[in-house]
């Protein structure tokens, strides 16, 4: 899985780092949301998918991979 | 297939409340089992549709083809109060990007979730010194007055850099804002005042900056006067009325399921779980997000056309079986403490979503946990069917709680 940012539609709702903390932060100067790790541990996935479907402003994507690594 | 006739005859807004005090009006109800996306009339005779369902609600409130700028032709009003408010005020709420964006950001910083888990203890202190005012004045109090309302406000005051000592004047103008049945003259009326309090205290920040959110907006050279007050009137009015309502109806409605009740005692750790469900299941925003197409949209196939107005309603959207009807955790018009609410809309959704929520979680989390284990006997003192809900406002809530301990 890895997981791409787009902060221009960031509104800093809180709600990916309320879901799964490990993957995501926000940036203490602007509020917008920051990648803790793009290519989070398979554990992790079902919360970073949640959070891609809650995040409001829709700047969450995850992309799973497809076949074997 | 996509409609654009109306099938049904036109449902009359706002609808009034059932005989549960808890639930959406029966009408929107109805208007949700027709259909996620139904005709409906305003009070001032225009057309709109009434979105009911979760998803085409989701859809309303973050597809850009549906504008939350009430400048637009077509923009549905609640009340001539709601149109009144909506042309002078240039808060961010009635804005889209980037106009939205460049005014939300300058103020999301004290609203980060890091931040707000540090004010934590502060908050805890506050809920507790208010407990402690409360208990030692008596064995019952008005919960509203005494504790819901005063937690949150003095939150938001300190936040914000507004003396509380003054709350008694903004809390009563804030009233009138939301109050769908306050007239344009008074609406504007409350807003004048409230404008005009702002913008002095802001130049007041100016000159004697302290640490807090309206200094730090009043030194700023990149923003009008205007703004700055019509930014911190929204904060100042979301900032309490959400919350203390929202903490006063949680109460009522955890205290006629004392089982449920019993379990968060028992379980804290259900606590932040349950306040999601309190979200879900009170949805206090319930008259509905006001947004108007700027395009031709397909919506739940049903065809707004470019300048219809839209009702976003989260209410049934946070009933919508489909999403919140799952087998063994009850039917969605239950409170169920240990359900997983947590893709409820009672923060809205899209870019709009409401700024303030982890500081509302927060104080939620802190007020109902700290109720809960210090005031085991608390209980209501009136009959339920004696307690006045404020169906007439923006933000649904009780509007007194007589309560023992």
């Amino acid at each position: 899985m890895q997981v791409i940012l787009d902060q221009d539609r960031c509104c800093s709702s809180g709600q990916c780092v309320l879901t799964a903390p490990e993957v995501f932060g926000q940036s203490d100067e602007d509020g917008l949301v920051t990648l803790r790790r793009a290519r989070p541990e398979p554990g992790l996935y079902p919360d970073v998918r949640l959070a891609a479907v809650l995040c409001p402003g829709g700047a969450i994507t995850v992309e799973e991979a497809t076949g074997t690594p | 297939m996509v409609t654009t006739t109306p099938t049904a005859p036109a449902l009359a807004l706002p609808a009034a409340h059932g005989s549960c005090p808890f639930d959406p009006p029966p009408a929107y109800d109805q208007a949700a089992r027709q259909g996620a996306v139904t005709p409906a009339e305003l009070p001032d005779g225009a057309f709109c549709w009434l979105v009911t369902g979760h998803q085409e609600v989701r859809t309303v409130l973050s597809d850009p083809r549906f504008s939350a700028d009430a400048r637009h032709p077509g923009f549905p009003f609640l009340t001539p109060g709601r149109r009144a408010l909506a042309v002078t005020n240039p808060s961010f709420i009635r804005m889209d990007d980037p106009e939205h964006a460049r005014l939300r950001r300058m103020v999301t910083k004290d609203f980060l979730v890091h931040r707000v888990d540090a004010m934590r203890p502060g908050i805890q202190r506050i809920v507790d010194e208010t407990i402690d005012r409360m208990t030692a004045a008596g064995t019952g109090a008005d919960l509203v007055t005494d504790f819901a309302l005063p937690v949150p406000s003095l939150v938001i005051c300190l936040l914000l850099g507004v003396p509380y000592e003054d709350h008694e004047l903004f809390q009563a103008q804030s009233r009138t804002l939301l109050d769908n049945r306050a007239t344009p003259a008074e609406v504007e009326a409350a807003q004048r005042g409230l404008t005009g309090y702002l913008t002095e205290l802001a130049a007041r920040k100016r000159s004697h900056p302290a640490d807090d959110m309206l200094s730090r907006l009043a030194a700023r050279e990149d923003v009008s006067p205007a703004e700055i007050a019509a930014t911190g009137l929204l904060l100042l009015v979301a900032g309490h009325e959400t919350t203390a309502n929202m903490t006063a109806l949680s109460t009522v409605a955890l205290l006629r399921r004392p089982e449920q009740a019993a379990r968060l005692r028992a379980d804290p750790e259900l606590l932040r779980g349950a306040v999601e469900e309190l979200l879900r299941y009170l949805t206090i925003v319930q008259s509905g997000l006001p947004r108007v197409a700027v395009e031709d949209v397909e919506l739940g196939g049903t065809l707004v056309r470019a300048g219809q107005g839209v009702l976003a309603m989260l209410s049934t959207a946070n009933r919508d079986e489909r999403l919140f009807g799952a087998p063994g955790e009850g039917a969605a018009d239950e409170l169920e403490v240990s359900r997983d609410a947590r893709r409820h809309l009672a923060f809205g959704f899209g870019v709009h979503q409401c700024l303030g929520q982890p500081l509302a979680r927060a104080e939620l989390q802190i007020a109902l946990e700290t109720l809960l284990r210090r005031l085991p006997g608390l209980r209501i003192t009136v009959p339920e069917d004696e307690l006045v809900f404020r169906g007439h406002s923006v933000v649904y809530g009780v509007d007194s709680l007589p309560v023992a301990w």
